[in-house]
């Protein structure tokens, strides 16, 4: 069974989740994880889905119009990783160069796997929420690095656990 | 709400962020002294007139002071409601009942977010004007407006607190 990654990014429309949708099922790609988001009018789709070969989703992906796409063939993933605990980090203020980096920098530095991340600049506003896991204990040691690393940039950051009730 | 006779307000203009006030710890102040009195009955206006407004503590009107309105009354989530009322120098000495909601702010005009907060709260404050000490006991959309005025009283946004990355959202901009 061939796993393939494919990205998918646009101007955004009505219909183009459904069209990209509709051209992998044409194929008998099986849709397994993906996320679609818009970006500032900008439609981004990423995804994971097994099937087709890596030509066979190419060539359903070219009849789309506008978009770009790419198509690469992957391994599974070995194991879930599971281990260290789930944080998030609250980034926020004025916007300027490196927010992102300075902070996911720290996070790699505690030995943390940024697993999903999401950034919003609105008027002067940038906004960071970032979840993590981090190694067991690694938490109080990074909050202070952030501390840091934010006071140098001017903004201000909040290191967190993540809520995971199970209801 | 045994709230106290407050002068008439003035309407203050609100900063949104990022601006430094608004996370800096708010000092505590003397719910007596003639200014805070008066900051009281102009956060109170000032809510008043803002459309969707149903809370505004100091450090949105520039003041990093312990100090914050609310009034949900006539609100769709609203369970126990005390009318309009100020508070100085609350803090939160029970919580329980979590549960995750969408709250938006007028210091962050372009983003609501996915906050868990208390569904009740019982909350220890002095009044403007009088001084007196209050207990107030609430829950629902009263409980997630106090818990959110009193993070502005201690620098802190609902932004500090979302639950993930994709707990924000861009609010529609309606032309
Ligand atoms: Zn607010």
């Amino acid at each position: 069974m061939h796993e393939l990654a494919i990205t998918v990014i646009g101007p955004d429309r009505t219909g183009i989740v459904a069209d990209v949708a509709e051209a992998l099922a044409e194929v008998g790609a099986n849709l397994t994880d993906s996320t679609m988001t818009r970006l500032r009018g900008h439609f981004a789709m990423t995804l994971i889905c097994t099937g087709p070969t890596a030509p066979e989703a190419e060539k359903a992906l070219e009849a789309l119009a506008g978009v770009t796409t790419a198509v690469r063939q992957v391994e599974p993933e070995a194991s879930p990783g599971d281990d260290g605990e789930a944080w998030v980090v609250s980034v926020h203020g004025a916007d300027r160069l490196g927010i992102v980096a300075a902070v996911t920098r720290e996070v790699a530095g505690a030995g943390g796997n940024i697993t999903d991340l999401s950034t919003r600049l609105v008027g002067s506003l940038y906004v960071l929420i970032a979840e993590a896991d981090l190694p067991v204990g690694a938490g109080e040691e990074l909050a202070q690095h952030l501390a840091v690393a934010a006071s140098e940039l001017g903004v201000e950051v909040t290191l967190r656990r993540a809520e995971s009730e199970i209801l | 709400m045994i709230s106290p006779e407050l002068p008439e307000g003035k309407i203050l203009p609100v900063i949104t962020a990022p601006a430094s006030v608004l996370s800096t710890v708010g000092d505590e102040v003397d719910p007596i002294d003639p200014a805070v009195i008066q900051l009281a009955a102009d956060l109170i206006a000032t809510m008043k007139i803002s459309p969707g407004c149903v809370g505004l503590a100091a450090p949105q009107v520039g003041i990093g002071t312990q100090i914050f309105c609310v009034n949900v009354v006539g609100h769709p989530k609203a369970v126990t409601t005390h009318g309009a009322f100020a508070l100085c120098n609350a803090k939160i000495i029970e919580a329980s009942r979590w549960k995750a909601g969408r709250e938006g702010c007028m210091s962050v005009p372009d983003l609501t977010g996915d906050v868990k907060r208390a569904g009740r709260i019982v909350v220890s404050a002095v009044l403007p004007g009088s001084g007196e000490a209050v207990t107030i006991t609430t829950d629902g959309f009263e409980a997630r407006a106090l818990q959110h005025e009193i993070d502005h009283c201690a620098g802190k946004l609902f932004l500090d607190r979302v639950a993930g990355a994709h707990a924000i959202y861009q609010r529609k901009v309606y032309l």
